[in-house]
């Protein structure tokens, strides 16, 4: 028992590591296609100086960050002020956990699921780990001791709140149809087809309130600068704003994993080993976030907070009752 | 219990990660305060007042709304993992807690708990 306990741990730990660091790598990556992507759809190029067409470029910016002074202003909480991105970033980089990234393989003997770790209540756990970042934004906003930084955490986080009723909503009709909230068991569930079929509406409002969730264009008026300079983090610098930037990208990673894993068939696809297969739906959803954000112009407060409540709410109870008939009807 | 530890380390991991990071910037950034650098940012002019002000009480609103309706999603989640198993009597039951769910709604919209003027 002890030493499969062990051994246990030890594959653990060794997923953990390159997950880790892979989600890391993914994060500069992103940084570096989001300008990049952006630049060509203006018409412009980009980043080009800093090695073959700026690929250096994130990296000669975290070396920059890492040198910069770092800013505590005098009025501040310390503590809170401290804490808020390290509160920010932990939870963004804990959801990675039970994430399923490939098939499960065998190797001298051992059987090893392509993911941290299967926990029963998989989806769960990413929803409730996540919401903990709100916190963190919460105290950036109140500890800087600035205006545009209370208000611009004051709107984020009812933002948050407010879509993350709907992201809820949205997934129960996959896990009505799969009948567990393991997210191996859902995508095990796909390997013939696709829940994007079977639940469109399901995916639409996901994709909509995820948007919202982790505040991007174009719901990204908590960070408005013409209105709030750049709110939550409007006093923060060196590297505590490089980790709220990372939070945010760590989460853009774990809702299009999420989107990937409930509604695109996870990491079943033809010819192709699983991880590749799965990075590729992920680098899709990910491209969907530049590609909405160089598209779309921002929405008002209220727009938002309307769409939120009065439109995708309904939306997504409904789409729960037209599952459970269907579902009835057809006799599951 | 077993399949909870990985989630412990990779905690524990990311806690590090996050701890060296602000360490790591408060050891290799320089510090040149100023008086002018340490007040808060507003606009350039002098700031006024406290910034610890009243905000509209609408996200008070927002917030209580929230755990209502958050409290029902949860209900919601251990109902769909048994759907299968309750059939009609678990779908007519869920049809009666959300058709209160949106009796209890709709009276929130009429009072203009969802208005953003």
């Amino acid at each position: 028992m002890d030493k499969e306990l062990f051994v246990f741990l030890i594959i653990a730990s060794v997923k953990i590591f390159i997950v880790f660091n892979v989600v890391q790598v993914m994060v500069i990556a992103m940084i570096w296609f989001e300008r990049k992507i952006m630049a060509h759809m203006q018409v412009r190029l980009g980043p080009m100086r800093v090695g073959f067409h700026g690929l250096l470029q994130p990296i000669a910016d975290g070396i920059k960050l890492l040198f910069k002074e770092d800013i505590i202003p005098a009025k501040a909480e310390k503590i809170l002020f401290v804490l808020a991105p390290v509160m920010t970033l932990v939870p963004a980089l804990c959801t990675f956990a039970v994430i399923p990234f490939g098939e499960a393989i065998n190797i001298f003997g051992y059987h090893i699921d392509m993911v941290i770790t299967d926990i029963n209540v998989g989806i769960l756990y990413i929803l409730a780990v996540s919401s903990m970042g709100i916190y963190g934004i919460v105290m950036a906003g109140w500890s800087s001791n600035n205006k545009y930084s209370l208000l611009g955490g004051i709107r984020s986080s009812a933002q948050m709140i407010s879509y993350e009723l709907t992201i809820g909503l949205s997934l129960i009709g996959v896990i009505m149809m799969t009948g567990s909230l393991s997210m191996v068991d859902i995508v095990n569930a796909q390997s013939k087809m696709w829940n994007l079929v079977l639940q469109p509406l399901g995916f639409i409002i996901y994709a909509i309130s995820a948007i919202a969730e982790v505040n991007r264009c174009p719901f990204d008026i908590p960070e408005a600068e013409t209105e709030l300079v750049a709110g939550y983090h409007t006093e923060y610098s060196s590297m505590k704003f490089s980790m709220f930037f990372m939070a945010e990208y760590a989460n853009m990673i774990t809702v299009s994993a999420i989107a990937v894993t409930f509604f695109f068939g996870g990491w079943h696809g033809p010819y192709l080993p699983g991880v590749v297969w799965f990075m590729l739906k992920l680098s899709f959803c990910l491209f969907g976030f530049i590609w909405l954000r160089s598209t779309f112009p921002r929405l008002r407060y209220d727009q938002l907070m309307h769409f939120g409540w009065k439109i995708l709410l309904p939306l997504s109870l409904f789409n729960i009752l037209i599952t459970g008939l269907i579902m009835v009807v057809r006799g599951l | 219990m077993i399949h909870y530890l990985p989630i412990l380390i990779l905690f524990f991991i990311a806690l590090g990660f996050a701890l060296t990071n602000v360490g790591i910037s408060e050891i290799l950034g320089r510090k040149r305060p100023t008086k002018e650098k340490l007040t808060p940012y507003e606009c350039g002019v002098e700031p006024v007042g406290s910034a610890h002000e009243r905000f509209s009480v609408k996200f008070y609103l927002i917030a209580m709304l929230f755990v209502v309706f958050d409290i029902e999603v949860v209900f919601m989640y251990p109902w769909a993992v048994a759907f299968k198993s309750l059939k009609l009597f678990g779908f007519i039951e869920m049809l009666i807690f959300i058709g209160i769910l949106l009796i209890c709604y709709f009276y929130i919209w009429k009072r203009g708990g969802l208005e953003w003027e």
